[in-house]
This record gives C-alpha cells, sequence and structure tokens, in this order.
C-alpha cells in the first residue's frame, strides 16, 4: 500500500521560484535492529529520489539508513514553463514508485 | 497546637484527595505544546505523514472484503458525510455487548458481521488505516464522548482507574496530566492527555498508532503490567478520557513528537 504525497503549486509566474513538497510511504528499515531472537532485520530503505520537470533531471538525492520512515523530502526550483513534474524513488527489494505533478506557468 | 494541625488536617487533605481536574478554560491539547515545525507537519495534508493512512483507508473503504462480498461504501455511502463527526463520538456504547466499544473495535465488529470478514488485528497497517480515514471525516468537529447516560458507570470506572497509583513507580496518570501538565519529564512536555487526534502519527514510533498504544506505552513507562489490546479496562480509560476532553476539537490524524 504504498502512496506519495505530492504539493506542488497548480499555477506559478515565469521566474518565480517555487516549493516542491514530497511524502512517501515507506518503513525505511536501517539494516541495524535485530529481532527478539538476535537475527538482523534487512535494510529496506528507499536509495535513490529524482525528479525529472518535462523529461529533464532538475533534481536528484540519495538516501541513507539514518533518514527517518516516510521520508519528506522538499527542494525549490524556479518556474521556467508549463509541465510536468515526474518524481521517483528507488529503493532495496526492488521497491520503485513514480508520481507525477503538473503546472501551468504563465 | 492549633495551628499544627490545621497543618497536618491540610496535609491529609492533600494527600489523600485526588488532584484537581484541569478548570475547561485551562484545557490544552498536545498541539499547543509542540514546536512550530511539528505544527507545521500537523497542518498541511501533504506534509502529514498520518495521511498517507488516510490515503490507505480511503481505499479499503471502497474494497470488497468478506463473504458477503460487501465494501464500507455498499452501507456507508460516501464516508465524506456518512461519517463525520462519528470519531467524535468514540468510544460508544454498543448494545450487543452492553459495554463501551472504541472506534477500532466498532470497526471491527462492522467486519464480522456485516461483511463476515476476519476482523483486523490491533495496530495493522489496514486498520489504522480505516480509523485514521474514519477520524479524518470528524477533523475540527467538538467532541462529544460521553453524551450517552448508559456510558456513565464506564466514565465512572475509567476515571478510577485514572487516579489510580499502580506500578513500581506508584504513579496515576493523575499525577503527571492532571497536577503536572506545565512541567516537563526528561526534556519533554508532559502534556494533559487529552486524545483529541487519534490515530496520531509519533514520530517516536515512526509510524501512525491508536489512543490504545500511547495508554499502552505509559502504562509500562510506571512500570506496570499493560493491560493486552482490546481490554476493557483500557476502552474504559479511552472513554474517560474523550470524555474529560469533551467540547475540544477533534485533529486526526494528529503529529506528535
Amino acid at each position: 500500500m504504498a502512496s506519495a504525497l505530492i504539493n506542488v503549486p497548480a499555477k506559478a509566474k515565469r521566474g518565480d521560484i517555487i516549493e516542491i513538497k514530497t511524502l512517501m510511504s515507506h518503513i525505511m528499515e536501517t539494516g541495524y535492529r535485530h529481532t527478539t531472537a538476535g537475527e538482523v532485520v534487512p535494510r529496506d530503505i528507499i536509495t535513490s529520489f529524482t525528479c525529472r520537470f518535462n523529461g529533464s533531471e532538475i533534481f536528484r538525492t540519495d538516501l541513507f539508513p539514518a533518514i527517518s520512515a516516510n521520508p519528506f523530502i522538499t527542494f525549490f526550483t524556479t518556474a521556467t514553463e508549463s509541465g510536468k513534474f515526474e518524481f521517483e524513488w528507488t529503493g532495496d527489494q526492488g521497491f520503485s514508485e513514480t508520481a507525477s505533478a503538473s503546472i501551468t506557468v504563465e | 497546637m492549633r495551628f499544627a494541625g490545621a497543618i497536618a488536617a491540610v496535609l491529609l487533605i492533600a494527600g489523600s484527595a485526588f488532584a484537581a481536574e484541569i478548570p475547561q478554560a485551562d484545557r490544552r491539547s498536545g498541539y499547543d505544546f509542540m514546536k512550530p515545525d511539528t505544527r507545521a507537519m500537523q497542518d498541511e495534508d501533504t506534509a502529514n505523514p498520518g495521511m498517507l493512512w488516510v490515503l490507505d483507508g480511503e481505499g479499503l473503504w471502497k474494497r470488497k472484503a468478506g463473504t458477503a462480498n460487501k465494501t464500507c461504501a455498499d452501507c456507508h455511502d460516501d464516508a465524506r458525510t456518512s461519517m463525520k463527526g462519528v470519531a467524535a463520538r468514540y468510544p460508544s456504547f454498543d448494545k450487543s455487548t452492553g459495554r463501551p466499544i472504541d472506534l477500532e473495535q466498532r470497526i471491527n465488529s462492522c467486519r464480522t458481521s456485516q461483511q463476515q470478514a476476519t476482523p483486523l488485528p490491533f495496530e495493522s497497517r489496514g486498520l489504522l488505516a480505516l480509523t485514521a480515514f474514519i477520524a479524518r471525516q470528524s477533523q475540527g468537529v467538538r467532541i462529544e464522548t460521553g453524551a450517552d447516560p448508559q456510558l456513565a458507570p464506564f466514565i465512572a470506572k475509567g476515571r478510577e482507574l485514572y487516579v489510580q497509583r499502580q506500578g513500581q513507580l506508584n504513579l496515576s496518570c493523575a499525577n503527571c496530566h492532571d497536577d503536572s501538565w506545565d512541567k516537563r519529564l526528561a526534556g519533554s512536555a508532559i502534556t494533559q492527555g487529552h486524545p483529541t487526534g487519534y490515530p496520531l502519527y509519533r514520530l517516536e514510533w515512526q509510524s501512525l498508532g491508536s489512543l490504545q498504544r500511547r495508554l499502552r506505552a505509559c502504562i509500562t513507562g510506571i512500570r506496570a503490567q499493560a493491560y493486552d489490546y482490546g481490554a476493557p479496562e483500557l476502552v474504559e480509560l479511552e472513554l474517560y478520557l474523550m470524555s474529560r476532553a469533551r467540547g475540544m476539537a477533534m485533529e486526526a490524524p494528529a503529529v506528535r513528537p
């Protein structure tokens, strides 16, 4: 039941600095914890997050075990033209999720 | 001599009498004790991780379950109207068992009797998601729990538990949450213990959790034996706390440190 919450302004003026906010559902298991029986709980984290705007990459970050569950990633960009933001999260155990949001620039 | 006697009498009263309840005007939600950045997380739906469970719950609301092959929506339609204000009345009186039941138990009783599905385990993703989705529909609604007169004896039992000293630390809930809510414990605000935002996302848990989980953690904290999930004592405690918060606004899904 993975899901993402995305906050991108629907409209902006050309040249405006806009904030993009993303929240992805993920347990971010560090790989350093043990069960009561002493077995290691295998690492299960998101390792990479990418944002593309109209096909070209505008933001990328690597994630590590110290990052909390349900990572909240925000960044700023300049509104240049109307188009579509595409977000991609990839991680351990074949985790791969995408989401998108559109913006109209006037 | 008379003066010393008077002091002794005052000390006796202070020692035996229960802590004074918090006056209505001084009641504060846990939200008021939080830092601005934690408040901001709760205030914005796209920053509040509790909304991930609400989204999941919306999906479950529309999904068929059990041998009856019915969805929640088949009976209750659009939760936005049918479930508005419902969570603000729970725990409520259940006629079939003659006892109060909380929202989680109501969902499971609906699952077993109407959908003929297996009940969802306490603190499972599915049960938390459905509870969060239903509670979300009451955001901003004033808490009304305890209006039903049939609940009165159970509220009284809950209050008894609330003021009962227990555990190795020999503390009652009231010792902290009525007497010392304006103080701090190990750097954290103690708060008044009004359950206005459950199920809520605790940063410490890295997850959404129920009021029963919170109560069990508190009971373990005073080094007493915690009641099992679904125990009548926990429900009575939930009931007392919700009736104590009557008139305060629902915040679910809240965020707490």
